[in-house]
């Protein structure tokens, strides 16, 4: 009995970070509108390239018009919902030494920072990801979902996005344990990420190595699979694996490496 | 005059910023930080900008640098506009920000002193002799190597001074430069200010909330308290006309109860006794004179030992903050 | 006198020669994840927009290049909103020096080269391939044109990160515009939608940074229709957007003295 209660206590707490996640980024109301007009500019521009590709059988690698638009908008909502870019504040802590305080708190740091992003993810869900979704809509050819069930696909698809992104930046952002500049490596996630998650351009486009490369790799679960789920393209079951297993992979591979950099400050005194 | 001022205003909406927050309660609302100042400082003067946080200090320096244009009002800095001849000022003054720094972060000093000599056009020779003199009175030799970003605060503003003085500016303009600076480096750097002003004739207008500050450098306190100038002259003068009463403190050998009743001791404002009776405090007004009360006060009791205090500046200047705004 | 605060700067760039390098690296891999889309497109497809490989390779070379110049030059004025944030811009506005030519010139961050090289090689070897009618006018095309276009992006730059004078979040609408240009100026204009490309050639005139010196280059009339003149405008419209960008950066500062903080 004393255990339940226990857990619903800290259920309880890491709840809160979900809420305080969602109430932190709410106030950066001007943040967010720029953010937005950059989505647009930018779904514009790709957009473009994408439909210019399409020629004159109007298809391209099972792209249509419409697949091709709703490809983009919906990549462009989903940019700030799984936050492929963070601002490296949890590399800064460490650098600072400012860690050592999350470590010491009485929570599991992965488990609060999980939390936390996912209360921002929700918020973003709200004021990044439908309004580019509903402009593509109004103003280009675009495929809603024709299942009612992939509506409910498409929500567990994006949860497992945001845990998968979430995990990466975590690992990114560990490594500045032993990078104590971890810079280059950011960057390099910086640039090359929007390519392997099949944000830039569909993953179907690539030559067939490079597809079935990138396919093993859990990038493509962080924008290129909700994608195909909401378009209801492949195998909806194969799609969610992947993700699913990826998922558990980070998240251990988080906690194993969290538990090795922590070991490295207590022995080494930060 | 090097700096002239009449009328000098200067308004701030409050709640620009209300996209990033939500809209504070009222409203917007245009608040004036600085709400018609006049200042006439002549050439070689040592002014001191004295005043509570928030009074308007740094506005009114923002205004005299060029940075900020007043909303309403007269300006002529060195005989220039500061706002639509800020270069051509910047050429002309020194100045020197407590909280920012003007030197080059991640550079040795002498990088900082060289570039700012190129940015002047100092003369090579004027330039040395500049340099080498304050290198030797403040100190700077030992660490002229060193990265800015590695120098104690005092180290620092000695470096900040140096930098603003390099190319003999008439005026040297100082906001809030003793901030969390130790006492001796406070000294320090007030010495070093007096002594440009004695010597070179520098004009310096200093702000700060530090009134020994002033007490040692400045002949002349300009006290401004939400946005206004609530007294203007000289120190001796601010002491002599607003002092409050000096205090005689008295050691007695034995406790002396006639001293209680005040009479025979002209003059005499108050008495207080401390310590069982052993110590008595005589508030007296300025037509006595200290002596003379002691003589009084040794006919009727044995004295061990006197003190006389002086009000200090800071009760003074403290009667001018938060007083009731003057009427018109 | 920005000399010795300049060489200092890259001094310091340059005494870690390994991590330079990579810095170097991965600002040519973000450069290049553009030319990947290129590539990966044309994999499929043998037009663009009614331009072959090479052609668009050109393009995306030269707008490469002039982008990393400009990035190069103007770049810290990324920096902007935190000299405002941290009130260290009025330090720089005791100093008899313009406020840009000092923020501009705070650093110099030699790494941009990065963006340049895989433009360059980008470059030489299209410059094989491509149907160029060669000239002497080409040759004079090909040199200034990488030029002019960082001119013409560089005062999209000031002009945009402007804004944060304005508002704080500028930083994120002027990387719209910059990083927008970097994008739309890679590919060929006829692959926008009409009302798309009168703004990159009227209003932000991205345009002319690769795409109409291209034209030139090629010696392909304009598929769009504009007068022939127009391909060789690029250094007018460059003079224009400076002026444009001048005024603007102008009507910030005043704004940053007006409004205050």
């Amino acid at each position: 009995m004393r255990g339940a209660v226990a857990l619903l206590d800290v259920l309880a707490a890491y709840f809160r970070l979900v809420r305080a996640g969602f109430d932190r980024h709410a106030s950066y109301r001007l943040a967010s509108l720029a953010g937005l007009f950059t989505n647009t500019v930018f779904g514009l521009l790709r957009v473009a390239v994408l439909l210019a590709v399409l020629g004159p059988t109007g298809t391209m690698a099972g792209y249509d018009a419409a697949a091709t638009a709703t490809y983009v908008w919906l990549g462009q909502g989903l940019l700030a919902v799984v936050l492929l870019w963070d601002d490296g504040e949890l590399a800064q802590r460490v650098r600072t030494g400012d860690i050592a305080l999350d470590l010491a708190r009485p929570w599991d740091l992965q488990a609060a920072l999980l939390a936390t992003d996912l209360g921002r993810a929700g918020h973003a869900v709200l004021v990044r990801l439908i309004p580019p979704v509903l402009f593509g809509a109004l103003l280009f050819p675009f495929r809603w979902p024709h299942a009612p069930a992939t509506w409910l696909a498409f929500t567990g698809s994006l949860l497992l996005a945001v845990v998968l992104c979430g995990q990466i930046r975590f690992l990114l952002g560990l490594t500045a344990f032993w990078l104590l500049d971890n810079r280059g490596v950011r960057s390099l996630w910086a640039s090359t990420s929007g390519v392997l998650c099949g944000l830039v351009v569909p993953l179907g486009y690539f030559p067939d190595w490079a597809r079935a490369t990138l396919g093993v790799l859990p990038f493509p679960g962080i924008m290129q699979t909700p994608i195909d789920v909401f378009s209801e393209r492949g195998d909806l079951a194969a799609l969610l694996a992947h993700q699913l297993i990826w998922v558990l992979v980070l998240l251990l591979a988080g906690r194993l490496v969290l538990s090795r950099a922590t070991h490295r400050l207590v022995v080494q005194g930060g | 005059m090097i700096v002239h001022a009449e009328g000098l205003r200067r308004e701030f909406v409050l709640g620009r910023r209300r996209m990033l927050r939500r809209t504070p309660p009222g409203g917007r609302r245009r608040v004036a930080a600085v709400d018609g100042i006049d200042l006439r400082i002549d050439a070689g003067e040592a002014v001191g900008f004295l005043g509570p946080n928030g009074a308007g200090k740094s506005t009114t320096i923002k205004m005299l640098t060029g940075i900020l244009v007043p909303t309403a009002g007269q300006l002529r800095v060195c005989g220039l506009d500061p706002v639509t001849q800020r270069r051509e000022l910047a050429r002309r003054i020194g100045v020197v920000f407590g909280q920012r720094s003007g030197l080059w972060w991640d550079l040795p000093l002498a990088d900082s002193f060289a570039l700012v000599r190129a940015i002047h056009r100092v003369p090579e020779a004027a330039y040395r002799a500049r340099l080498d003199r304050c290198v030797d009175v403040l100190g700077l030799s030992e660490f002229l190597a060193t990265p800015v970003r590695q120098l104690s605060l005092g180290q620092r503003m000695r470096g900040e001074i140096t930098a603003a003085l390099l190319h003999a500016p008439p005026l040297l303009v100082l906001d809030e430069p003793t901030v969390g600076l130790d006492l001796v480096s406070k000294e320090r750097l007030r010495a070093f200010l007096r002594e440009v002003n004695a010597q070179d004739g520098v004009t310096v207008l200093l702000t700060t909330h530090d009134l020994p500050d002033v007490e040692r450098l400045c002949r002349r306190v300009v006290v401004i308290d939400r946005g206004r100038v609530v007294a203007d002259s000289d120190l001796d003068a601010l002491r002599t006309r607003f002092a409050g009463p000096r205090e005689l403190v008295v050691d007695l050998v034995t406790p002396a109860p006639e001293l209680d009743g005040l009479d025979g001791l002209p003059g005499v404002t108050g008495t207080a006794a401390e310590a069982g009776g052993l110590r008595r405090r005589f508030a007296f007004g300025p037509e006595t004179s200290a002596a003379s009360l002691v003589a009084e006060v040794a006919r009727r009791a044995e004295i061990r030992d006197i003190t006389v205090l002086e009000p200090s500046i800071e009760d003074v200047v403290r009667t001018f903050y938060g007083a009731p705004r003057p009427a018109g | 006198m920005y000399r010795p605060l300049l060489a200092s700067r890259v001094r310091g760039q340059l005494a870690y020669p390994l991590s330079f390098g990579l810095d170097v690296l991965a600002q040519g891999i973000g450069q290049a994840i553009e030319l990947v889309v290129i590539l990966v497109l044309f994999g499929r497809v043998t037009s663009l927009g009614g331009f072959s490989a090479d052609e668009v390779l050109l393009i995306y070379a030269l707008a490469g290049i002039s982008f990393g110049l400009a990035d190069l030059v103007v770049g810290q004025l990324d920096e902007l909103p935190r000299w405002i944030r941290t009130g260290e811009l009025d330090v720089l506005m005791v100093r008899p020096l313009p406020v840009l030519a000092q923020l501009v010139t705070a650093d110099l961050q030699l790494r941009r080269l990065g963006r340049v090289l895989v433009g360059v090689a980008v470059l030489a070897v299209v410059l094989t391939r491509a149907p160029i009618a060669w000239s002497p006018l080409t040759v004079v095309l090909l040199v200034v044109t990488p030029l002019v276009g960082a001119v013409i992006i560089g005062a999209i730059w000031v002009a945009t990160c402007a804004v944060s004078f304005w508002v704080i979040e500028g930083r994120e609408l002027a990387n719209a515009f910059t990083y927008g240009s970097s994008l739309s100026t890679a590919y060929p204009l006829t692959v926008f939608a009409p009302w798309l490309r009168r703004l990159l050639t009227f209003v932000v005139p991205a345009a002319f940074v690769a795409y109409y010196p291209v034209l030139a280059i090629l010696g392909r009339p304009d598929p769009l229709g504009l007068p022939a003149g127009v391909r060789y405008a690029a250094p007018l419209v460059a003079v224009a957007a400076v002026a444009v960008a001048a005024l603007i950066w102008r009507a910030a500062v005043r704004h940053y003295q007006g409004a205050g903080s």
